[in-house]
């Protein structure tokens, strides 16, 4: 199911300003990559590139190649929401839809895309409310806004709407830089768990959470204000936070620069 | 070492002293009782004039009572509240005003035979007569009316925030904007000229024609722009993150707007368009030049003269019987209720969509 992701000469702008430039970096499958760097060198332009958010905003393009098992996600051809929906994304902060219940949050990605039956959205629901270690916290008010739940709980449910539509791949985008620390640890386990069936790229600024829960580690950084961003270094996370082949790499890790 | 002081020994009271409770009441009453002496002794007005000298009265005294016990921070911070609590009351005056003027007045005529009869064959000498015909006119032509300006104006207002690029979407804005500024009359003379003299006579065996439809035609143009710039402001105020979520789960960008956005502004847009239709109801000119105004009931739309509640209460109260004023009264606090009426419902069916906390 898992998917790998190949990126060759990615290179992202926004209007005449360019992001990111060159990243070639492979992604194997049912593994997690945490990228980390300072702000501003491009880590959150390159996950959202993957799955296509990034040409979103007005004005913003990629170039290159991006192939998720051989198919190129930026081929003329490619529907971008079935993109989309082969790769889930969770953002910075919790966005559950505030007009629809908790319910209707998780198997909103089923419904919007015309699944209709009742059986077929309960079951999804549950399933995904699970894996997401939701459930038991949720289950009896299902119908109440999903608004209401607190802020580690609502990233909870965005995570359980985002593999309610079975993706292939989970792309998160700092993910509990708006939480606490046991809010944190129950979205860290659950990265873990869902590691078995899906390929997760994380960006990160928690270098303790890179660490953590990643498989490998991609390390970017810009030379200046204004430069695009670069991939540095890309290996196993014990490597690079343990030796470092890269002496950029090191002072960051460090914590002497960034 | 020399910028850090340390702390003053010295103990800092946190208390501070304070008028006691019943202080501003006093106040209030002593001014009043001066402002009443001043004007009943001087002989210069009546109880208004007590009210407001009291008023400023009051500020004064406050302030100077506030200064000397509680120090200047203190009464600085008593006036000014005293100053918004009155800008509120004074806001509220004219309305209440109105309230009990449309009530006191229209309630001599509010009875079976206003809703139920028209002014068809009603002499000067006549009391009896009613609107019915004018309560019909209203409803067909806000009615059809909304049905082409809500569509349109909420698909217009969609097209600028989430389609529309560069000059198109701009002169679009452009253009909304200026139509706010219409007056009424211009909007009639427009559907006058342009419906009623060159396109009705292709309907109507090459005779021109008024009709109730080309009234909802001019009110169309009014309700449009409002319709446009508040759905615009609520779309607009839909985070983006909202939308990203949507795309972000596969859906298409028009299912996203059609079951997220849509649904997120949706009780900012029922509010604007409640704010067109009560302006669209209580305008007198493009109905009187296009739909003609008449006595009689016409419940055709499409043919012939229609009144409405605003024109019935404008003819009603010109009118030279001495029973007149008291429907063009009535006939107000009909339309106010109606325009009420609609809101209330409008706003209870949004909230029906939104999920209780």
């Amino acid at each position: 199911m898992a998917k790998r992701i190949e990126a060759t000469n990615v290179t992202a702008y926004y209007g005449a300003f360019k992001a990111i430039e060159n990243i070639n970096m492979t992604v194997e499958p049912k593994t997690v990559t945490a990228l980390i760097g300072p702000s501003g060198c491009g880590k959150s332009t390159f996950l959202r590139s993957i799955n296509r958010m990034h040409e979103v905003l007005p004005g913003a393009r990629v170039e290159g190649s991006l192939t998720i098992d051989g198919q190129d996600v930026y081929d003329r051809d490619v529907d971008v929401t079935a993109v989309r929906r082969m790769i889930g994304m969770v953002f910075q902060r919790p966005n559950p839809f505030p007009t629809m219940s908790i319910f209707e949050n998780v198997v909103a990605g089923l419904r919007l895309n015309g699944v209709k039956k009742k059986s077929v959205l309960t079951d999804a629901a549950e399933k995904a409310l699970r894996a997401a270690n939701l459930w038991d916290e949720v289950k009896d008010r299902l119908g109440k806004p999903g608004a209401g739940l607190s802020g580690g709980q609502q990233q909870r449910l965005c995570i359980a709407r985002t593999i309610a539509v079975e993706p292939q791949v989970v792309l998160m985008d700092e993910p509990c830089s708006a939480l606490d620390p046991i809010s944190t640890l129950a979205i860290e386990e659950l990265m873990f768990q869902l590691k078995d069936q899906y390929t997760i790229i994380i960006v990160t600024h928690n270098m303790q959470q890179a660490s953590r829960v990643s498989d490998r580690t991609a390390f970017f950084s810009i030379e200046k204000t204004g430069d695009p961003g670069r991939l540095i270094e890309y290996d196993n996370t014990q490597k690079i936070f343990t030796n470092p082949s890269v002496k950029k790499t090191e002072d960051y890790i460090t914590g002497r620069f960034g | 070492m020399s910028t850090l002081t340390t702390p003053s020994p010295r103990a800092v009271d946190l208390r501070a002293r304070r008028l006691p409770g019943y202080a501003p009441i006093g106040i209030a009453a002593a001014a009043l009782a001066l402002a009443a002496a001043a004007v009943y002794g001087g002989g210069i007005g009546g109880p208004v004039l007590v009210v407001v000298l009291g008023a400023v009265l009051y500020l004064a005294g406050l302030y100077a009572a506030s200064n000397a016990v509680e120090g200047r921070r203190a009464a600085r911070n008593r006036t000014w509240s005293a100053l918004i609590h009155s800008a509120f009351v004074l806001a509220v005056l004219p309305l209440a005003s109105v309230v009990w003027t449309l009530v006191s007045k229209g309630a001599e005529r509010l009875d079976g035979n206003f809703f139920g009869t028209s002014m068809n064959n009603i002499g000067a000498r006549d009391p009896n007569g009613g609107a019915y015909h004018a309560i019909v006119g209203t409803l067909e032509q806000v009615g059809i009316a909304t049905l082409i300006t809500v569509p349109l104006g909420i698909l217009c207002a969609i097209y600028v925030v989430e389609y529309g690029r560069g000059r198109f979407a701009f002169a679009i804005r452009f253009f909304v904007d200026v139509m706010t500024g219409i007056p009424s009359i211009v909007s009639g003379l427009f559907v006058l000229a342009f419906w009623v003299l060159i396109v009705s006579p292709v309907f109507n065996d090459g005779r021109p024609g008024f009709s109730g439809f080309a009234a909802a035609l001019a009110l169309s143009v009014l309700m449009l722009p409002t319709i446009v710039r508040s759905t615009e402001e609520m779309l607009r105020l839909v985070p983006a993150p909202l939308r990203e979520g949507a795309y972000a789960l596969g859906v298409p960008k028009w299912k996203t707007i059609l079951r997220v956005v849509l649904p997120t502004a949706l009780p900012g847009i029922v509010t604007g368009v409640m704010l067109a239709i009560a302006r669209a109801a209580g305008e007198t000119a493009p109905v009187l030049l296009v739909a003609g105004g008449g006595a009689a009931i016409n419940l055709n739309p499409f043919e012939n003269n229609q009144s409405s509640l605003a024109l019935f209460v404008y003819q009603q109260a010109g009118d030279a019987s001495r029973y007149a004023p008291a429907r063009a009264w009535t006939a107000a606090l009909t339309l106010v209720a109606l325009v009420l009426i609609l809101t209330v419902a409008a706003k209870l069916l949004a909230r029906r969509n939104q999920l209780s906390r």
